[in-house]
């Protein structure tokens, strides 16, 4: 291992640290701004011109909030619980593309921290291992609500799971990789070859998926407020409550990449225009998550398992089957 | 795009673990040196009692339905074979029809179990009957 490998390592570590950090925080921003617009008011207007230093406003609050932690909860673990959510949500961009390669002073820059060949199963990996925030979180707090959001939010990962799984086989099969570069590279001839149009199933599946491994709107049972009061946040307070929602925001942008690429081409041949295209197709899907929190009510949790069981699981199955007997004959 | 060679693809997964555990502890670590220098602090102590439980902190045992357990249990099941299937779809043009046949067979025996949890009533929500 030479020391420019090592350097360039850490040189895009931190670049992803921050550049996601930040968008994490636009994120609440945006979303504020998107409800806002969607029921007719203006959003956060006060701080800064538009509103748009509501974040750093929202920072500072954060960290001069009193540092509290309830008696009865044990301690350790629920200290460690919001590290966990937000740390992992991050690990998951190390098998993620981000841009074509571009040269630098003469020097080919990969943008992607890891080329790992498992890459696809890396990532659903890590989005597992980042269940253990809410979850640790929620049975250390020593309350009732956010007990059952710790269950509940179990149940809808872990079901979701197996959906996730079954609809990315499909494309799999096609493409024989596990590897986000080799997705991209399939899908490089142009809009034609893009893998949504041989298999839009598989697609719907993972969409509705992607939802309910965010947690977000209709699948948002985990922290549902008019029963559960804030779920497992309900006992944490200042940057601890913070780092529950810079993971959830970042789990949203790193799940529109990985739909990006998979499905819609991600950058194509790699030309600049091929890049802004990536990030249009990432801030659409984005957008479609805020859009979805403005236009649907929550679904009950016998419904949500309902349509994880019942509906969507024997179609990824029967998606896969037929998939084969396609690409057979 | 073109792959990377490198001699270790995981050593970035490594530094990212190491330093984004490393980054958010350390936010944690600041935030409280923060609060305790500029934050108001109130001691009374019935604010430390946790939210809609009752005025006196009891430790409560963490118990939770069955269904729950349920859901782990069947999760056992459907996710075992997933990571099996992946193998098989990334060799899947390579396989040809023995494999696909092979996990036809597969499917079809979990498609008993499915239909068997399905009957005994596994994936029904039971509290609200």
């Amino acid at each position: 291992m030479d020391t420019a490998f090592i350097i360039e390592t850490i040189i895009k570590i931190v670049v992803i640290l921050l550049v996601f950090s930040a968008l994490a925080g636009f994120g609440t921003y945006f979303e504020r701004k998107v409800l806002a617009f969607m029921q007719r008011r203006l959003g956060p207007m006060h701080v800064g011109p538009y509103g748009l230093l509501q974040i750093a406003a929202d920072g500072v609050k954060l960290f001069t909030k009193e540092d509290i932690v309830p008696a009865g909860v044990v301690g350790p673990i629920f200290k460690i619980a919001p590290v966990i959510t937000a740390a992992t949500a991050f690990m998951a961009a190390a098998a993620i593309p981000f841009l074509p390669e571009f040269t630098l002073f003469g020097y080919t820059v990969h943008p992607i921290v890891a080329d790992i060949n498992v890459g696809i199963l890396y990532i659903l990996g890590v989005m597992a291992i980042g269940l253990y925030g809410p979850l640790l979180g929620g049975m250390a707090s020593n309350n009732k609500y956010s007990l059952i959001s710790a269950a509940r939010g179990a149940a809808v990962f872990i079901s979701y799971e197996v959906v996730t799984g079954l609809s990315l086989l499909a494309p799999m099969m096609m493409v024989g990789s596990l590897s986000l570069i080799d997705f991209n590279n399939y899908q490089a001839g142009g809009i034609g070859e893009w893998i949504i149009w041989s298999q839009p199933v598989a697609f719907i599946l993972f969409w509705i998926a992607a939802f309910a491994e965010t947690g977000r709107t209709p699948f948002h049972l985990i922290a549902n407020d008019h029963e559960i009061i804030d779920g497992f946040g309900t006992e944490y307070s200042g940057m601890r409550w913070g780092l529950f929602f810079i993971g959830e925001y970042a789990n949203m942008f790193f799940i529109s990449f990985v739909m990006a690429i998979i499905f819609l081409g991600g950058f194509g041949d790699g030309t600049v225009l091929g890049a802004f295209a990536l990030l249009g197709k990432v801030a659409f899907f984005f957008f479609f998550f805020l859009w979805t929190r403005a236009a649907w009510p929550d679904v009950r949790p016998d419904q949500l398992m309902w349509l994880c069981w019942k509906v969507l699981m024997p179609i990824a199955v029967l998606n896969i089957v037929i998939t084969g007997i396609v690409m057979m004959f | 795009m073109e792959h990377m060679h490198v001699a270790n693809p995981y050593f970035g997964v490594f530094i990212l673990f190491v330093l984004t555990f490393g980054a958010f502890y350390a936010t944690t670590i600041a935030a409280r040196l923060v609060s305790r220098a500029l934050a108001a602090k109130d001691t009374e102590k019935i604010k430390l009692s946790i939210y809609e439980c009752g005025p006196e902190v009891t430790k409560q045992p963490n118990r939770i339905s069955p269904q729950f357990y349920l859901f782990a249990l069947l999760f056992l099941l459907f996710d075992v074979e997933i990571v099996f299937m992946f193998p098989w779809a990334v060799d899947f043009k390579l396989l040809g029809w023995f494999g696909f046949a092979e996990m036809l067979l597969f499917i079809l025996l979990l498609t008993i179990g499915f239909i068997y949890a399905w009957k005994k009533g596994a994936l029904e929500w039971h509290s609200i009957k």
